[in-house]
């Protein structure tokens, strides 16, 4: 599976972007804390605890901030500034997810954006990268 | 000219499992791995392999006929080397096909605790000629040694005609200038350099500011570098940075460029090269996949058509796709230096 290089046409975004971010959020929050959960997503919380994420989802004009605690994810709201931000169009998050992109290169190409702290988003990065996809029914979808 | 060389290894790196089987399901012949610790010279958060995976990486590799190999590879550092010593006794006991040493004194313990474990010499070790290495092969029984990227593919070719151990050479990747293992660049900034704690230009150094103009990379203050708009960014390492001297500024000590040897695949093989090494245990699983297809490819046809070789633009395409600083270089390979 490919990719297209798109970008979302604007009225859809600023329809998603007028969306209460709640439950696109709710959803990322309860995705990682069941991949936690089944030991797909091999994550050292001590290494994310009490830190705040947000990823940015540029065409959407969406942002989906969350945060870490000992044991769990949770959703975060308000306008603290996040430990660590993630901005990437649609697409480029679905690629660097299916590893059909490499997120250095993305963020060579400027397409991904990283502000923050730069050790928690390697430790982010390293931690999706070690996430071993072909032990679960996704791995179809995944390029390498 | 000898008539059918052996073509050399394929040396992937895996810096975590998916990164370790992407490399062995596009035709890496052998990957190389480092622990979760400063005794590995990619010593970053959430990177590399503990007991778990380890086990299961070499297992998923030795199934399919392919060697693992294990870099222990940064310098034990003085009042605590049990560190180093706990990990060469872990290599021996996972059962990896060779542990990469750079460290003269570890060479000795490796030898003495571990007499079976095939050792070879990391590029940190930094020997650049066949006295070195031949006197590494007299005194631990070196099997292999990685040169460091400031040979030209003549001396490449001296160094292998006069000793037995194999010859590794770097194939892909980022360089690193100049005399591996000797910089002391990172050190000057950050207090910590590859050497002794596994890590140039560590991430906890680094900011990203993001202005309005310009994107600046600072490591522990000092700005490295400054991207447009537009323009494609890299790592903040202080030998790849523009810096202002006598009023230009400028990439005053190396260019963000990657080393790629496709090109010379032909006479690589030629001169005996035992094995070709890819760089990169701190990227994703997607480079690994995009860079071990392309250059198994590349080999397998280099192997194939000798002198009528010529490379494939779409490699050439796959792999300044993933390149750092998107522009390649023969490295040292094709200098005049005599
Ligand atoms: S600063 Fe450059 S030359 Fe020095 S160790 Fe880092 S990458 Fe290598």
């Amino acid at each position: 599976m490919r990719i297209p290089e798109l970008t979302l046409p604007a009225p859809v975004a600023s329809l998603l972007g007028w969306l209460p971010s709640t439950p696109p959020c709710w959803a990322l929050v309860s995705t990682l804390n069941q991949l936690k959960k089944r030991a797909i997503l091999p994550v050292d919380m001590s290494l994310l605890a009490g830190r705040r994420f947000e990823v940015h989802v540029l065409d959407a004009g969406l942002r989906l901030g969350f945060c870490a605690d000992e044991d769990s994810f949770h959703t975060a709201s308000g306008s603290e500034e996040p430990d660590l931000r993630l901005s990437a169009t649609l697409a480029d998050f679905a690629r660097m997810m299916l590893r059909e992109e490499d997120p250095d290169t993305l963020f060579f190409n400027r397409k991904l954006i990283i502000e923050g702290d730069t050790e928690l988003g390697l430790i982010v990065k390293n931690l999706l990268d070690s996430v071993d996809w072909s032990s679960t029914p996704l791995q179809r979808f995944m390029a390498a | 000219m000898p008539a059918t060389r052996p073509l050399p290894e394929l040396v992937c790196p895996a810096g975590s499992l998916p990164a370790l089987k992407a490399a062995v399901d596009n035709g890496a012949d052998t990957v190389y791995l480092g622990l979760k610790n400063d005794t590995n010279a990619r010593n970053f958060a959430g990177l590399n392999f503990d007991d778990r995976t380890a086990r299961e990486g070499i297992r998923y590799a030795h199934q399919r006929d392919r060697k693992v190999l294990l870099a222990i590879n940064t310098y034990a550092q003085g009042g605590d080397i049990s560190r180093w010593h706990r990990a060469i006794d872990e290599g021996a006991d996972l059962g990896v096909d060779a542990i990469i040493l750079a460290d003269i004194g570890l060479m000795e313990y490796a030898r003495r605790r571990h007499p079976e474990q095939r050792l070879h010499m990391s590029v940190q070790s930094s020997a650049t000629n066949y006295e070195a290495i031949n006197l590494a092969q007299e005194l631990f029984d070196i099997r292999r040694a990685v040169l460091p990227r400031v040979l030209t593919l003549d001396q490449v070719k001296q160094v292998i005609d006069h000793t037995k151990v194999e010859i590794e050479v770097f194939g892909f990747g980022s360089l690193c200038v100049m005399v591996e293992g000797r910089c002391l660049l990172s050190s000057y900034a950050t207090g910590e350099s590859p050497n002794s704690h596994g890590v140039c230009s560590p991430a906890k150094f680094v900011r990203w500011e993001h202005g309005t103009q310009a994107l600046g990379a600072r490591l522990n203050g000092i700005l490295i570098d400054e991207y447009q708009q537009g323009e494609a960014a890299g790592y903040p390492t202080l030998c790849k940075g523009r810096f202002e001297v006598e009023g230009d500024t400028y990439y005053a000590l190396e260019e963000p460029t990657s080393l790629n040897v496709m090109s010379m695949l032909p006479q690589i093989i030629d001169i005996g090269v035992a094995a070709i090494k890819v760089e990169g245990r701190q990227r994703s699983p997607a480079y690994v996949a995009q860079v071990t297809r392309t250059l198994r490819e590349a080999l397998d046809a280099a192997g194939r058509e000798a002198q009528r070789f010529s490379v494939k633009p779409a490699w050439t395409q796959a792999l300044s796709k993933v390149a750092e600083g998107q522009q390649q270089t023969l490295g040292a390979y094709n200098r005049p230096w005599k």
